[in-house]
């Protein structure tokens, strides 16, 4: 309420969601939970979801950020394709991935294009930051051409 | 690729050319009430007015979601292109809100669906302040049915009804005696009746209760109002039980509208009452404004006067209330 009138409003709109058979999904319902307290609008889709589905999503939805909760050791895979069907749609928009990484596959992962990656143990601040810092990246190289 | 760079008329000509993310991003703009909104709420305008706008709403967990998806699985296979505008309540504490009604229609919609999950940001009344901006976009972009999901009501959130051309209320079992079903509100705005969860015990029981408050409004005369009894339709959402006749009722409703001429009225009265609550909204934040930061001079003298019990609250407000036209 108190920004209103600021020129870039930061209600920010994330989609959450798991691709693939991957049911675990505690972890992406708390982060839901952390989000929404955050201040932030949470478009969540869960479990089982495809690519098409998360394109979708986010264009209909004009998210700001993807949310990918990750534990069954796919993210090396199905992450990198998340990033490239987004860059296939046109769309800008930075994707997280939260879950279990080892530590060696996160440099891969982010010269694939993932945003950010949060680990077990990240605090509430560090989520919610994280995403915030992932869209203003996002924002702030914005091809002029 | 990118819409950075385009003027919202680009935007409005791509969305108007069938690109969904042009679409979603007008309806951004709507949602933050920001500049743009004012150019796209005037290209709509003169574009809108053919859809169908039908209002699903009931108490939490009643099923409104899963109805609205075996509705879009309906209308994709009827090849309708049908909009969906799925409202869920912001955070009143940090504005946060998780929207998860999508997740439960996107698997049976069909691919021409356009499903946008929407936060009440504040607003109460059961839907969000830019409901009817969005609704008129999605009409003047040829999106016929829209279907409205409220967020879970109790008994007084009728913006619904003020909104919808057809305003469905979804009943459950379980939700009370006959004396609930005789009390003021949300159930005298209803078109159509929804009884799911119709394999569950009770709800013959919810059934006829429905029916006898129906039977008291003719006698007092209530239905002239509306002109027409509304229909009762038993459902199981889960297995999409009876969603074809609540189609076929919601259809029959819409028929009958615009033969006694109701659905001209409601969309007048629609726009005065979106004219109206533009205005009130206006007006409140001035008060607001008012109040905290004492943007007139003598309103600290009397909110102080209130605070040393030198003056009531109620002539507080009449003190001020002449002084509104000054803000």
């Amino acid at each position: 309420m108190a920004d209103e009138a600021s020129p870039e409003p930061q209600q920010l709109r994330v989609v959450l969601a798991k691709l693939g058979f991957d049911g675990h999904d505690r972890g992406i319902k708390i982060v839901a939970r952390i989000l929404r307290d955050a201040g932030m609008e949470v478009i969540y889709l869960g479990i089982r979801q495809s690519y098409k589905n998360v394109v979708n999503a986010v264009e209909q939805e004009d998210a700001d950020a993807i949310g990918l909760s990750m534990h069954n050791a796919s993210h090396m895979t199905l992450a990198p394709k998340m990033v490239d069907a987004l860059a296939a749609a046109g769309l800008e928009v930075p994707v997280v991935v939260g879950g279990i990484v080892p530590d060696e596959d996160i440099e891969p992962l982010l010269e694939k294009g993932v945003a950010a990656i949060l680990g077990p143990g990240a605090s509430a601040e560090e989520v919610a930051q994280t995403i915030r810092d992932a869209v203003a990246a996002v924002r702030a190289e914005a091809p002029k051409a | 690729m990118s819409l950075r760079g385009l003027t919202p008329a680009d935007i409005f000509e791509r969305a108007l050319a069938g690109e969904r993310r042009a679409l979603g991003r007008l309806i951004t703009f709507v949602e933050r009430d920001a500049a743009e909104a004012e150019v796209v709420a005037e290209m709509a305008h003169t574009r809108a007015g053919n859809a169908h706008v039908i209002g699903i709403t009931g108490s939490p967990g009643s099923g409104k979601s899963t109805l609205t998806g075996q509705l879009v699985k309906l209308l994709g296979e009827a090849g309708k292109r049908a909009a969906v505008l799925a409202v869920d309540p912001s955070s009143p504490l940090t504005g946060g809100a998780i929207l998860g009604d999508r997740v439960r229609m996107e698997d049976v919609a069909s691919p021409d669906t356009f499903i946008r999950s929407m936060a009440t940001r504040g607003h109460q009344g059961g839907l969000s302040l830019a409901v009817p901006g969005v609704v008129r976009l999605l009409d003047a972009t040829g999106y016929d049915p829209i279907v409205i999901e409220t967020v879970g009501v109790g008994q007084v959130e009728v913006d619904i009804a003020g909104t919808a051309d057809t305003t469905v209320v979804v009943a459950t079992p379980g939700m009370g005696d006959s004396v609930q079903a005789n009390k003021a509100g949300l159930l005298e705005l209803a078109d159509l009746f929804v009884v799911n969860k119709a394999d569950r015990p009770g709800a013959t029981d919810v059934r006829r209760d429905l029916d006898l408050m129906l039977d008291l409004s003719h006698v007092s005369g209530h239905d002239q109002h509306t002109g027409m009894r509304p229909e009762i339709v038993m459902t199981t959402a889960l297995s999409g039980e009876g969603a074809p006749e609540m189609w076929d009722a919601i259809e029959r409703h819409h028929a009958a509208i615009i033969d006694n001429g109701q659905l001209a009225a409601r969309r007048i009265n629609r726009d005065v009452t979106e004219v109206r609550n533009r205005l009130m909204a206006e007006l409140e934040s001035r008060v607001d404004d008012m109040l905290t930061r004492n943007s007139l001079t003598g309103v600290t003298e009397i909110l102080d006067a209130v605070a040393e019990r030198s003056l009531s609250p109620t002539a507080a407000a009449t003190q001020l209330a002449a002084r509104i036209k000054d803000l």
